[in-house]
């Protein structure tokens, strides 16, 4: 129980990770990484809400129809993302105005109702709550990871803290305009899944089509 | 008339879905490798789009908003903050209701995009083009051409990584960048060409 307990948790953070290998949730992991705090408040904020998805769809999961089952798990998981967007609107408003539409947007994260549907909708109450967490924190190192990348380099700090010193300020380091832009977003991702799958080469995708070798003894 | 087609141009090319706000990756990324799956899909989004951006206007504007109630007499009630439940819950059964009539009454279209409307529910690009609708505050007209626009520059989008991806099998890609990786790096190539469209002035 207590190795099942561990495996929950930290399978999502590097081995079967939620955005680089199951392709699911990427649009925020994208949008809200140009900045750390964004990048943070987004990690937390989706962590809370697929944690206790979860665990109200495991405490339902034998008292609803199965095909009504989406649509009760979807009004959840609406419920939850607007106790996240009133409370940072309440708390934090100056983050959730930078945050934009995508603290709405969790409800349509492919990883929330992936788990509520995958792992929820048959597994205990507290197992459930763990795995939520897992995919959570899973998600949100990659976030994290693409956050700090672009933060630093796009305007030499972190959480708003000059950590490089902008030429501007007499300092040595220009900053690289294109991290806070789209496409660094992509490129950050698409090199971050290389490296992991470079490290860990059973995740690597066989290709969908092989040239193949003629040697030169076959065509004599 | 002029103003629809600025906006029509702004939703499609300057503030394309997928590649300056990113959304609908997953299935932008997922159903992007063969170009016929890729053109239903886009299909299917326009229409969805086309339809539940106005609707969830309507809704807005006639529910939700800050003394919208005023027609039935109810004044100083603000719902927004049920915005994001009504818009999920208005694309769900959108989605559910143009299922059935399409295949009820076109079944050869219904055949064609049948597998992904129901994927469509959770596309964050229709979620997002209600949100950008209500935080940009568009009219009734306005959002009928910004859901069109949003759709069509979405399905656009697709269609080209589709046929990039078509070709990019035959090519040597390295062992760990190969599928997912190498579709990143095609989507961040593209998305710096769409940033040529964010130099026209409207």
């Amino acid at each position: 129980m207590k190795e099942e307990t561990k495996k929950t948790v930290f399978d999502p953070l590097v081995d079967n990770n939620p955005v680089v290998l199951q392709i699911l949730g990427i649009c925020p992991a994208l949008a809200v990484t140009t900045s750390l705090s964004t990048a943070l408040t987004m990690a937390i904020a989706l962590t809370f809400v697929v944690s206790m998805s979860n665990v109200f769809v495991s405490l339902i999961r034998n008292v609803i129809p199965n095909n009504i089952r989406i649509i009760v798990q979807m009004t959840i998981i609406a419920s939850l993302v607007i106790i996240v967007d009133q409370t940072l609107q309440a708390f934090a408003f100056e983050l959730s105005k930078r945050l934009s539409v995508f603290v709405g947007l969790i409800i349509t994260n492919c990883i929330v109702l992936g788990r509520a549907e995958a792992f929820a909708s048959k597994n205990p109450v507290g197992l459930s709550f763990l795995d939520g967490l897992g995919s959570g924190l899973g998600f949100g190192l990659v976030l994290i990871l693409v956050g700090t990348t672009r933060e630093l380099l796009g305007s030499g700090s972190l959480l708003g803290i000059p950590i490089l010193p902008l030429v501007t300020e007499q300092g040595w380091y220009y900053p690289n305009g294109l991290m806070l832009l789209a496409p660094s977003a992509f490129f950050i991702i698409g090199l971050l899944i290389w490296a992991l799958r470079s490290w860990k080469t059973e995740q690597a995708e066989s290709p969908a089509y092989r040239i193949h070798q003629v040697h030169r003894h076959e065509v004599m | 008339m002029e103003a629809y087609l600025n906006l029509f141009i702004k939703a499609a090319f300057i503030e394309n879905l997928p590649l300056t706000f990113f959304l609908g990756m997953c299935t932008f990324l997922a159903i992007s490798k063969r170009i016929e799956t890729a053109i239903g899909l886009g299909v299917a989004v326009i229409v969805i789009e086309t339809i539940t951006v106005p609707a969830n206007n309507l809704i807005y504007q006639n529910l939700l908003k800050e003394d919208a109630l005023a027609w039935a007499g109810v004044t100083g009630v603000d719902l927004s903050f049920l915005g994001l439940i009504s818009y999920i819950g208005v694309i769900a059964a959108i989605v559910q209701i143009l299922e059935m009539v399409l295949d009820r009454f076109f079944p050869a279209l219904y055949n064609a995009l049948g597998i992904f409307l129901p994927l469509i529910t959770v596309n964050c690009a229709i979620m997002g083009g209600s949100l950008f609708m209500v935080e940009r505050e568009y009219g009734f007209g306005e959002s009928v051409v910004f859901g069109f626009g949003a759709g069509f520059g979405w399905a656009l989008a697709l269609i080209a990584l589709a046929g990039i991806r078509e070709r990019l099998k035959y090519s040597d890609v390295p062992a760990g960048l190969q599928g997912l990786g190498i579709t990143f790096i095609t989507a961040g190539l593209m998305s710096l060409g769409f940033m040529a469209f964010s130099g026209i002035q409207l």
